[in-house]
């Protein structure tokens, strides 16, 4: 294991199977009585975000807290940095005051890259999204609902999405959730196609290791997994497709769609959705629909990153199933 | 770890057909102090305590003619020496059905030594219930316990140094049954 998370580039096979595997030990905390464990006591973890979130923030500090970790939360709004200190000010701080693990939402590509390799601080460094760069634990906890959806809960334990076929739609463009994505289950042996307008592909998608189709209705059956990504409107400043009316004809996902899926087929969304845009309230109300799961897997598998990066001395941690025996 | 190494110079000190008689005068103590065994719940320690656990439970039925819950506790996250070795892969927790609330939970481990595994076991009962009484079932006490700590019941006291090692095997996860006393390269 290695001593960032920046993105989710940098894992390998295993050790995105042994987070897997450890966020399914994780998650049966949560049915426990006392949702608690001891093991990160007396360490101390901030959440720097600088970017608006709820859902990641909220998810972090729970995991934070479930592993009895000190937390504290820092929002750019109201501090400092509107009155203009620079993000290596605010690390130092931090560091001055014995922070153990640093968290960071930042609306620039590569910031928690800069934070984690420019010696301000000695801490590990989580990426909970940077720009349109990654957002690794979102590609976790996708990969790890889909495993429990397509391969089962215990079944899934040491395996990995080989030969799964999953799908993005979407705003792939803006989308750190479709990169980390592409990124982790390219390594976890999936098949990976990109459905989206070409004016929502990113220069250079050719390179990606994934598919990319223009026609959803083609590609929906044979897909394992579908995930629809939101059209991030704040991040765009031209126009991309010519009406809202027209994207969502031919990339929203209804419920006429969703029967070309086959029989196991799940839909996915990484939040926040834009009901009526890419998914219909029919779609997103539906049993196949994972994303209430997708919160619940969250908290599970930002435990794991927490435990693995911090749990011990040194992150170097085997999975005994995926050990050659 | 090189196992190669000490293999040559580890002894067997309990084969198969000991192991299954321990385990069966083991079963019969718990009934006799329990009186019947009808609040007991096995708890396994990973990951040989587990399949002690389970070989237990299997012949506290065939004494009793009931079906006594079993499962496994894992303590990786309650140590008290994460902070000294690489962070460790967690190894399956499973509580029987019923719970442990007012249960008399007997543990399950394979070797007792400084007790600070069965210390954080006890931590992790009291995050899941609060069971009656808990006793502790080892195969095997090695001794220099580092802790206030001792077993209920004994497979065997097998004396010492502290250079020794001990390494249980079992059929469901080494393939053979035996308890091996070696001594440690002195290297390590």
């Amino acid at each position: 294991m290695m001593r960032h998370l920046i993105s989710a580039a940098d894992l390998t096979r295993d050790e995105a199977v042994l987070l897997l595997d450890t966020a399914e030990e994780m998650a049966r905390v949560a049915d426990r009585p006392i949702k608690k464990l001891p093991t990160l006591r007396g360490r101390t973890v901030c959440n720097l975000f600088f970017e608006d979130s709820t859902r990641t923030r909220i998810s972090f500090e729970a995991a934070e807290k479930r592993l009895s970790a000190d937390v504290i939360n820092f929002a750019a709004k109201g501090s400092s940095v509107s009155k203009g200190e620079s993000l290596k000010d605010t690390a130092q701080t931090l560091e001055a005051m014995g922070v153990d693990a640093v968290v960071i939402r930042h609306s620039a590509s590569g910031a928690p890259y800069r934070l984690a390799n420019s010696g301000w601080i000695d801490a590990p460094v989580i990426n909970a999204g940077d720009g349109t760069h990654q957002h690794p634990t979102q590609a976790l906890l996708d990969a790890f609902t889909m495993r429990r959806r397509l391969v089962g809960r215990d079944a899934g334990l040491g395996q990995d999405l080989a030969g799964k076929h999953i799908t993005l739609v979407g705003d792939v463009l803006h989308s750190r959730v479709a990169r980390s994505n592409v990124d982790l289950l390219h390594t976890l042996g999936a098949q990976v196609t990109l459905v989206a307008p070409p004016t929502l592909l990113p220069v250079g998608v050719d390179h990606w290791p994934a598919d990319v189709s223009y026609d959803l209705d083609s590609v929906l059956p044979k897909s394992d997994a579908v995930m629809m990504l939101r059209v991030q409107r704040e991040r765009m400043n031209a126009a991309f497709f010519p009406t809202e009316r027209e994207y969502s004809r031919r990339y929203g996902l209804d419920g006429e769609r969703m029967a070309k899926m086959p029989e196991h087929a799940i839909v996915m969304h990484p939040g926040p959705m834009v009901r009526g845009m890419e998914i219909t309230a029919e779609v997103a109300d539906s049993d196949r629909c994972t994303v209430v799961e997708q919160v619940a897997n969250g908290v599970s598998i930002r435990m794991a990153v927490l435990y693995l990066l911090l749990g011990g001395n040194e992150s170097d941690a085997p999975n005994p199933r995926t050990e050659e025996k | 770890m090189d196992a190669t190494q000490h293999t040559d110079a580890a002894r067997p000190v309990l084969e198969g057909p000991d192991i299954a008689r321990v385990l069966t005068r083991i079963a019969h103590e718990i009934v006799e102090r329990a009186k019947g065994a009808d609040d007991v719940v096995l708890l396994g320690i990973p990951t040989r305590g587990v399949f002690l656990a389970r070989r237990l439970a299997d012949k506290l039925a065939d004494i009793t003619g009931r079906k006594i819950p079993v499962g496994s506790l894992d303590i990786t996250m309650y140590r008290d020496d994460l902070r000294l070795r690489p962070a460790r892969a967690l190894a399956r927790t499973e509580i029987p059905g019923d719970g442990i609330d007012g249960r008399l939970v007997v543990l399950v481990d394979d070797v007792l030594f400084s007790g600070r595994t069965i210390r954080a076991a006890l931590d992790a009962l009291g995050d899941i219930g609060r069971p009656r009484a808990v006793q502790l079932a080892v195969l095997v006490d090695r001794g220099h316990r580092e802790l206030p700590i001792r077993a209920d019941y004994v497979g065997k006291n097998l004396p010492t140094s502290l250079r020794e090692t001990v390494k249980v095997q079992l059929a469901e996860e080494d393939g053979r049954d035996t308890v091996l006393l070696g001594t440690q390269p002195a290297s390590a």
